[in-house]
């Protein structure tokens, strides 16, 4: 009797989650699978499985338009990045202070986030516009020469687009450091205080290292968020002016359906996957690594 | 005893009423991107009369030519198309043919004698693939006209140019004058299109086809397309600040308040003059060409394709459409709605305007048309001519070299 319902406890999970293995495997790695298959082929409008080599991965790379948007992607990861982790550290310090109103506070740092990026695209467009928004205020208001409009200057687009993704994104990262500030621990406050350290460097120095968790799992669902922006410059630039605010996504999903070019949408979709492959490895080597030594201190 | 002989009168009546109705009526889905005020009152014509008819149209509209074109192919590939379909003529659908997913209307063609009722007969070209009709074309539309404000240009104290060299010398008189000289909105596809005006009009067709057909790459990075770049930056040095994200409608407007002098639209922009109760040849003028001396029009427009059905019932409503579509009197009123030139020459266009007569005219003369870069061109590599020529009037850092030297590769390695 024990044994059988061991079994069965044993085989419910795997019950439970194979269909989740099932759509894992169908959509994910067959997916993946097809698409770099694809790439190699000269596939139009519908998949063929002529294989033309890297033909397409030659033409990509020659792609005045590709090219921009990989520079895009990198000034663009790292600047929402680097900006997204200050601003959200420094207003979960602030809200760590025990305020009055927390909540009202949270709520209005975080509804940004619950508001579509194509919304968040529009409305930052419009403040954006010369024609509408901030530069066009602070000018009737007496400032003549005043001028904020990055989005339609070529050289300029793509901090609009950083500025649209930090306003969105910025709570999320917010709340996953104050979930980590809160769980610090107690004592470690009072030791700090007891040494006369002030609360500034204890934030930098102290709490910061203690919270890395909650650090990386920012950092990593922004990376997601990165890779994959489209929302944002369809509803802010649709990739202009020129094509001087392109992204990868844009590139790829344009190539799949109106330009009618699946091998070469494909191409580009290989190409984004590359870096999230080489930054999965990365982690693998380090949680690895970090087995090895635990398991070495063990015995 | 009875039932049989009730059975074989019901059956009596009902092959009678079967026989005695024009045709057995059905549901015909049409895909198209025809969504604003004009294009909506034209696309009803279709459907009223083909109501009228007894069959059904089910209209699926869908903002944006890519959007609805990248729609139908979703749609035809996952198997259950629309059961017809707009396109511009050109090679957008050729993978439809190639695959054998289209209805081959060559018989209707041949019943009705579209290849000699359609006119100009180079617009049907794209519509036959070896030897086979494969679409319907109902409109013309022409990129190449320059819209500009006779009040702009008389309170300037110049003259309508002619030429598009001319408008450039007059520029910095207009501009000093308070006026916009040259407007466009910001978008991608109206620097791209407006630019491709400014080629053709100094190209003549002699290059174009040289450029386009021949995929002369020597003639590409050559003195006269350079010289055409350099009006083209020349141009776009004369516009407003407002420019960004400024909607090809919007744009025409200032032409209609006076307030621009010149913008290069293709000729739907006629609508909104016509709707803003301006009269040609006196508030505003119509440039074909852009203007050029010698003006040349391609002749796109859209065409539709009816994607094969199992249903035989719908396959016979899908071709009383496609006659439907062509003939004269949906060609009158449609295209009067639309604003657009009727596929025919024997309609009535007594409605017609200067413009549109003007337009007329040239088409009806071999030697000024062109067919439009779709012909020649996938979208793939359409949208590589768009991309180039985005970032080419945008970024001034790309050179005139750098960019002929782009364009050659892309008719090179064109398929």
């Amino acid at each position: 009797m024990a044994r059988r319902s061991m079994r069965l406890s044993r085989l419910n999970p795997v019950i439970g989650s194979s269909p989740m293995i099932a759509v894992g495997l169908g959509v994910y790695v067959i997916g993946i699978a097809f698409s770099i298959l694809l790439s190699f082929t000269d596939s139009k409008l519908f998949a063929s499985f002529d294989f033309v080599g890297l033909q397409q991965y030659e033409r990509l790379w020659k792609t005045s338009r590709w090219l921009v948007s990989v520079q895009n992607i990198w000034v663009f990861g790292v600047l929402v990045i680097l900006f997204q982790m200050t601003l959200g550290y420094l207003l979960a310090v602030f809200l760590d202070q025990r305020i009055r109103q927390e909540d009202t506070f949270r709520t209005i740092f975080l509804y940004p986030f619950s508001m579509s990026l194509v919304v968040t695209g529009l409305v930052w467009q419009w403040m954006l516009d010369p024609n509408l928004g901030i530069t066009a205020t602070v000018r009737r208001l007496g400032w003549e020469d005043f001028e904020f409009a990055p989005l339609v200057r070529q050289d300029q687009a793509i901090f609009g687009l950083v500025l649209g993704n930090v306003w969105n994104g910025v709570g999320v990262t917010m709340a996953i450091m104050l979930a980590g500030l809160r769980g610090v621990d107690e004592e470690i406050w009072k030791a700090s205080r007891v040494d006369g350290i002030p609360a500034w460097r204890t934030y930098l120095f102290i709490v910061l290292p203690m919270i890395r968790g909650a650090v990386l799992t920012a950092f990593i669902l922004q990376c997601t968020q990165i890779v994959r922006v489209y929302d944002l410059v369809v509803a802010m630039t649709q990739g202009g002016p020129g094509v001087a605010s392109q992204m990868p996504a844009v590139f790829v999903i344009e190539h799949l359906q109106n330009r009618q070019n699946v091998a070469l949408g494909m191409a580009a979709a290989t190409m984004m996957l590359v870096p999230v492959v080489v930054l999965l490895f990365i982690k693998a080597m380090a949680d690895y690594r970090a087995v090895r030594r635990a398991g070495a201190v063990r015995p | 005893m009875n039932s049989p002989r009730i059975l074989r009168l019901t059956a009596g009546v009902a092959s009678v009423a079967l026989l005695s109705a024009p045709a057995v009526a059905a549901e015909v889905e049409v895909m198209h991107w025809w969504t604003s005020g004009g294009e909506q009152a034209a696309v009803s014509v279709f459907a009223e009369e083909f109501n009228a008819q007894g069959d059904t149209w089910v209209d699926t509209a869908i903002a944006g030519g890519p959007n609805a074109r990248a729609a139908v192919m979703q749609r035809t590939l996952g198997g259950d198309p629309p059961d017809a379909a707009q396109f511009n003529p050109g090679r957008q659908y050729e993978e439809l043919i190639e695959a054998g997913l289209l209805l081959d209307l060559t018989e209707l063609a041949e019943q009705e004698g579209w290849a000699d009722i359609i006119k100009p007969a180079r617009i049907f070209e794209p519509c036959v693939v070896d030897g086979r009709v494969w679409c319907v074309p109902v409109n013309v539309h022409s990129w190449q006209w320059g819209w500009a404000s006779i009040p702009v240009f008389e309170q300037s104290g110049v003259e309508i140019p002619t030429t598009l060299n001319q408008f450039l010398e007059q520029a910095p008189q207009i501009q000093e004058a308070g006026f916009i000289p040259f407007a466009i909105g910001g978008e991608s596809w109206q620097h791209a299109g407006a630019l491709q005006v400014v080629l053709l009009s100094q190209l003549g067709s002699e290059g174009y086809y040289r450029l386009y057909r021949d995929r002369d790459t020597d003639y590409a990075k050559g003195p006269e397309v350079a010289a055409a770049l350099e009006l083209w930056r020349g141009l776009t040095s004369y516009i407003d600040e407002g420019s960004a994200n400024r909607n090809w409608n919007d744009t025409t407007n200032l032409i209609i308040t006076d307030r621009a002098a010149l913008q290069i639209m293709g000729d739907w922009a006629r609508g909104e003059f016509a709707l803003a109760g301006e009269v040609p040849g006196e508030d505003y003028a119509c440039l074909p060409g852009g203007p050029s001396e010698h003006p040349y029009l391609d002749t796109g427009g859209d065409i539709f394709v009816f994607p094969k059905q199992d249903d035989p019932e719908v396959e016979a409503a899908q071709l009383r459409l496609a006659s439907l579509m062509i003939s004269p009197r949906v060609q009158t009123l449609f295209n009067l709605a639309k604003g657009s030139l009727p596929v025919r020459g024997d309609v009535d266009l007594a409605l017609a305007d200067d413009c549109m007569k003007r337009g007329l005219e040239l088409l009806a003369d071999e030697e000024n048309v062109v067919p439009s870069m779709n012909n020649f061109f996938t979208e793939d590599t359409t949208g590589q001519f768009n991309d180039l020529w985005a970032e080419f009037s945008f970024n001034r850092d790309l050179t005139v070299e750098e960019a002929q030297e782009r364009l050659a590769e892309i008719i090179e390695t064109a398929d």
